[in-house]
């Protein structure tokens, strides 16, 4: 055995952590073996990225110590503009480190056999449905080692089930807050629409470790059946100290749809994985993301939908600004399978650059193993254009305000497609931040 | 003060080391509509855009003033601060950027921080600017010139000069790709704005736009130069004429420089 394999946390430890959280002995059976797993296997290997070095062991996993949130405007500035609290989301939940913080839902959604929960009550209430789902049909434990670590160190997330032929009107928001600078986040996002449901997800990763270390290892698991509607948001934004590893995942059964939205605005280095299989005939996914790079960050992102139901659709959209010496690649992958006929798949990956020593690439690729099927993909890589500052700056426009409009215009075809004006107000503002 | 003076002096203006423009000298006032014409190749848009401040032209001798200040000094944004305004043939599409906001960041541009125009005030001028132009109300939603037709880009250019009130505008071709009833739309914008306040310098290859702006002088370009200048009759003689007789009378044969781009 290697230096290199040796995990900072034994069975024993997680035996004891699963029994604090009171969880079913399956889950405990899988945490332990997942251990072993995690000790036997090697990182993933991102496209074009080496990540032999990132900072995966280097943290705490001690559930840290928070408060309660006794009312929504006692939150500090930066969590509060997540919310717009004067008008405050009637289905919220707030996790603060690893515990929840706050937790709201309408009645009538309770009613109607709705979950909504933080992933440990889940796993005491509603332990064989959450069994059913969990690391199954999306992702698997032993895909790599920070799968297989995911899953013996989970330490928070929630559970989302929307029963048969239920819609949700309104949206879902979860706030994920890391407050302490050193705690890892193992967050496990599970959400399950069954036949005929729709639902709207939105979840906001915060941190503000800019010199404490730390790791975040997040696996979201997204289950639509027959005809379901998922439409799902998120914005993360983990300060400079933590490594991230997000896959989010999503499983579209026959006629249904998975539409993505995500803000990718780390300051860490960050490897982050969208994958949909579009099991289902005539399922459809729409994965949009807009990604900023700043400092030294290194950031490598995939953006793949896998066709295997006949007449699905997979669009896929990626739009980057890199700045400073950031440098990051955008996978952008569509895959049909044999026997997914007339399948369309689609992509686009653009990235501008705001400085000579940033870095980036587009990384297009179409795998395709049937022949009745159409498919596409533009990508590019390119500088603010000399000509449009110059036309906006002939109104009157300072330089820093075109590049600006420019900016923000670029990566508008993603965030207006965020779910919540308050998320995407949010999102601008963190684009704000991050490019000037 | 009757508005703003515009004084180009002996303008020289070079793209990747050709000279285009070999000593214009120009002086435009308020109250003043000046047209030039010319055939294509002959410095014209060159002319426009040097004085904004594109990006490709280099200035290598001469100078332009606007009430004595210099502007070749400026950077574009300060020229278009200080009054100046070029409605461009090819103006830039840029996706994301509705041209409503586009419009308000432009106004906002010329005033001082804390005195920016209200929402309400702003709408009011825009939909009014937009009735008169005959534009679609839906344009101001729409990302700016992005997917626009020809047509459309050029109103959206009179429509920026209605609501940004320069002192002086340029209008480089903005009759290019027009029918006539876009031409007439055109001109009755541009001719609103006609007061002693306000000079405009009309670039333009066509009589026609001429039918409907009627200029005060008229200068003929070729060669990178102004060869001849008149009254409103010699657009009128250059209609029914055309150019031959100008080359003849001044002994050119070839009235074009270096392609312009």
């Amino acid at each position: 055995m290697t230096v290199d394999t040796k995990l900072p946390y034994d069975k024993e430890y997680i035996s004891q952590f699963s029994q604090e959280k009171s969880e079913p002995e399956w889950m405990r059976e899988l945490r332990l073996q997942a251990l072993e797993q995690a000790d036997a296997l090697e990182l993933p290997k991102p496209d074009k990225t080496k990540i032999g070095k990132w900072n995966f062991s280097n943290f705490k996993h001690e559930a840290a110590e928070a408060e309660k949130i006794a009312s929504l405007d006692q939150l500090p500035a930066d969590i509060e503009e997540l919310l717009d609290v004067e008008d405050a989301p009637e289905n919220l939940l707030i996790q603060r480190n690893h515990m929840v913080a706050f937790e709201s839902m309408k009645q009538e959604l309770k009613d109607k056999g709705v979950i909504f929960t933080d992933i440990f009550s889940a796993l005491r209430d509603h332990s064989d449905l959450v069994k059913r789902y969990y690391m199954k049909d999306a992702v698997s434990v032993d895909e790599h080692r920070l799968t297989a670590l995911h899953a013996a160190l989970m330490n928070g997330g929630v559970f989302v089930y929307v029963p048969k032929n239920v819609q949700l009107e309104e949206p879902l928001q979860v706030i994920f807050w890391q407050e302490d600078p050193e705690t890892a986040m193992f967050n496990h996002v599970l959400v399950v629409a069954e036949e005929n449901s729709s639902l709207t997800y939105v979840e906001n990763y915060i941190s503000q470790n800019e010199e404490q270390e730390t790791v975040s290892n997040i696996v979201t698991e997204v289950i639509a059946h027959d005809n379901a509607q998922i439409s799902y948001g998120g914005v993360d934004n983990f300060a400079a100290g933590t490594t991230t590893y997000v896959n989010r995942r999503g499983v579209a059964y026959r006629d249904a749809h998975i539409e993505w939205a995500l803000g990718q605005m780390n300051d860490g280095n960050t490897v982050s994985e969208n994958i949909t299989h579009l099991i289902g005939d005539n399922s459809v996914s729409n994965a949009k993301t807009v990604s900023v790079g700043r400092g030294k960050q290194t950031q490598n992102f995939t953006a793949k939908i896998v066709h295997f139901g006949k007449e699905s659709e997979g669009h896929i959209l990626q739009h980057g600004v890199m700045k400073d010496k950031a440098t990051s690649i955008f996978n952008g992958i569509g895959k049909i399978e044999h026997g997914a006929t007339k399948s369309n798949a689609e992509q686009e990956s653009r990235v501008l650059m705001l400085s000579e020593k940033a870095r980036g690439d587009a990384n297009p690729i179409l795998l395709i193993d049937e022949d009745d099927v159409t498919a596409g993909h533009a990508a590019s890589v390119g500088r603010v254009d000399p000509l449009q500052l110059y036309y906006l700056m002939s109104r009157g426009i300072t330089q820093t305000e075109a590049e600006r409009l420019v900016i923000h215009g670029f990566l508008a075809p993603v965030v207006k497609q965020l779910p919540i004006e308050s998320v995407k107000n949010q999102l601008s503002q963190v684009i704000e931040r991050k490019v000037y | 003060m009757a508005g703003s003076t515009l004084e180009i002096k002996n303008l020289h203006v070079e793209i990747e080391g050709n000279e285009i423009l070999k000593g214009v000298d120009l002086t435009i006032k308020g109250g003043e509509f000046h047209a030039v014409m010319g055939p294509n190749g002959t410095g014209k848009s060159t002319l426009a855009s040097a004085i904004m401040g594109h990006p490709s032209y280099e200035i290598t001798e001469g100078s332009v003033h606007l009430d004595g200040k210099d502007v070749l000094e400026m950077e574009v944004d300060e020229r278009a601060r200080a009054g100046l305004f070029l409605g461009m043939q090819y103006p830039s599409e840029i996706s994301g950027v509705t041209t409503s906001d586009f419009l308000r960041s432009s106004i906002n541009a010329r005033r001082e921080e804390g005195n920016e125009i209200s929402l309400m005030k702003f709408i009011k001028e825009m939909d009014e600017a937009l009735d008169y132009l005959e534009i679609d109300k839906n344009m101001a939603q729409r990302y700016l010139n992005e997917g626009f037709s020809g047509g459309e880009k050029k109103r959206n250019e009179i429509l920026q000069l209605m609501l940004l009130k320069p002192e002086i505008a340029i209008l480089d071709e903005i009759d290019s790709g027009l029918d006539i009833d876009a031409l007439k739309v055109v001109s009755k914008g541009i001719n609103k704005l006609r007061d002693e306040q306000f000079g405009c310098l009309i670039i333009t290859h066509y009589q026609r736009l001429l039918n409907y702006i009627t200029p005060d002088k008229v200068h003929v370009m070729m060669q990178g130069r102004v060869v001849k200048s008149g009254g409103p009759e010699l657009a009128q003689r250059l209609e029914s004429e055309g150019y031959d007789w100008i080359k003849e009378e001044l002994g050119i044969e070839e009235e074009t420089v270096e392609q312009e781009v």
